[in-house]
C-alpha cells in the first residue's frame, strides 16, 4: 500500500476516492466510513470521472462500484492499477456472482464487499484493505 | 418463462435488502401473475436483463415508503432526485444478488428509473410477469419481474 502523507499532526493519512454511479451510495460511503487517517478527496459517478480525478486528486484508497454509465468498474480498476500499482481498491457492488468477485480481483482489486452491506461490513471490509 | 426456484432467488433478495440496508424486514407476499398493465407506484427503478436471460426487473414504490427508507438510512435529502436514485439502487441490488444464483450471464443495466403517473415499463409485450408484494411498516411497494 502506499505511505500516504504525513499531515500537520504528524499522523499518516491516505487519500479516499469513491466511485459509485448512485449519489446515494457515495454519501452511504462517506458518512459511514469510520477511519480518521482517510482524507475523502473527490467522488466519481463513473469510471471515466474516476480516471479524470485520480490524475487530479492521486487517492491511495478507492471504493468502487461495478455497474456504471461509461465505463464499468472492472475496466477502471485495470487503468488505475497500471497507473499506481500500490493503490488500493475495495470494490463495492451488487453482482454477488463469484466469477465477477474474481474478475475484479484479477483485473488488480484488493477487496470486494456485496450490497446491501452494514456499516460494520464495510468498516471490516476497509480495514482489511488498509492491513 | 419464470420457475418457481427463480422467483424464489428474488423473494430472498428481497427481504434481504430491507432487513440489512433498511434495517427492518418486510413482509415479503406470493408471487403472482400480473394481469393487464403495468402495476407502478409514484417511482419506479428498472433494469434491464440481457445475456442467458432477457427481460426487465423492476422495484415500484410510493413516496411515502422511499421518504421513510431514506430516513433509517440516515439521510436527510428527500429530494425528487434523491427518491429516484433509491429506487434505482434497490432495483439494481436486488437484480446484482440474484446473479448469485442465475450467474455472470445474468447480465443487468444500469438502472433507468421513471416516475409519475402511468410510466412506460420497457417491456416486451406478451411477456409474462410476477409480482412480488412487499410491505414495510405499513406502506406497500412491488418488485416486478418478467424474464424470457
Amino acid at each position: 500500500m502506499s505511505n500516504g502523507t504525513m499531515n500537520g499532526n504528524g499522523k499518516r493519512s491516505f487519500k479516499l476516492m469513491i466511485v459509485d454511479d448512485s449519489n446515494l451510495m457515495r454519501r452511504r460511503i462517506e458518512r459511514s466510513q469510520q477511519f480518521e487517517e482517510l482524507q475523502l478527496v473527490g467522488t466519481a459517478a463513473d469510471g471515466v470521472e474516476a480516471l479524470e480525478l485520480f490524475k487530479r486528486t492521486d487517492p491511495d484508497v478507492v471504493t468502487m462500484d461495478i455497474t456504471m454509465p461509461h465505463m464499468d468498474g472492472i475496466e477502471c480498476i485495470a487503468r488505475l492499477v497500471a497507473m499506481k500499482p500500490a493503490i488500493r481498491i475495495l470494490v463495492v457492488s451488487a453482482l454477488a456472482d463469484k466469477a465477477t468477485a474474481v474478475e475484479a480481483m484479477e483485473s488488480g482489486a484488493n477487496g470486494f464487499l456485496n450490497k446491501p452491506f452494514t456499516d460494520r461490513q464495510l468498516n471490516e471490509a476497509i480495514a482489511e484493505l488498509m492491513r | 418463462m419464470l420457475y418457481e426456484q427463480e422467483l424464489k432467488t428474488f423473494v430472498e433478495g428481497t427481504t434481504n435488502f430491507f432487513e440489512v440496508a433498511a434495517q427492518q424486514p418486510a413482509s415479503i407476499g406470493s408471487p403472482y401473475l400480473m394481469e393487464g398493465s403495468p402495476a407502478v407506484h409514484e417511482y419506479t427503478g428498472v433494469i434491464k436483463i440481457s445475456g442467458k436471460r432477457e427481460g426487465v426487473v423492476y422495484f415500484t414504490a410510493p413516496k411515502a415508503m422511499l421518504t421513510v427508507l431514506l430516513m433509517k438510512m440516515q439521510e436527510n435529502d428527500f429530494s425528487h432526485e434523491t427518491m429516484r436514485d433509491l429506487v434505482g439502487e434497490v432495483a439494481n441490488t436486488i437484480s446484482g444478488n440474484a446473479r448469485r444464483d442465475f450467474g455472470r450471464d445474468f447480465v443487468i443495466s444500469v438502472p433507468s428509473v421513471l416516475s409519475g403517473e402511468k410510466p412506460e415499463i420497457p417491456q416486451k409485450p406478451g411477456q409474462r410477469s410476477f409480482i412480488i408484494p412487499i410491505n414495510w411498516r405499513s406502506h406497500s411497494a412491488k418488485l416486478v419481474v418478467s424474464l424470457a
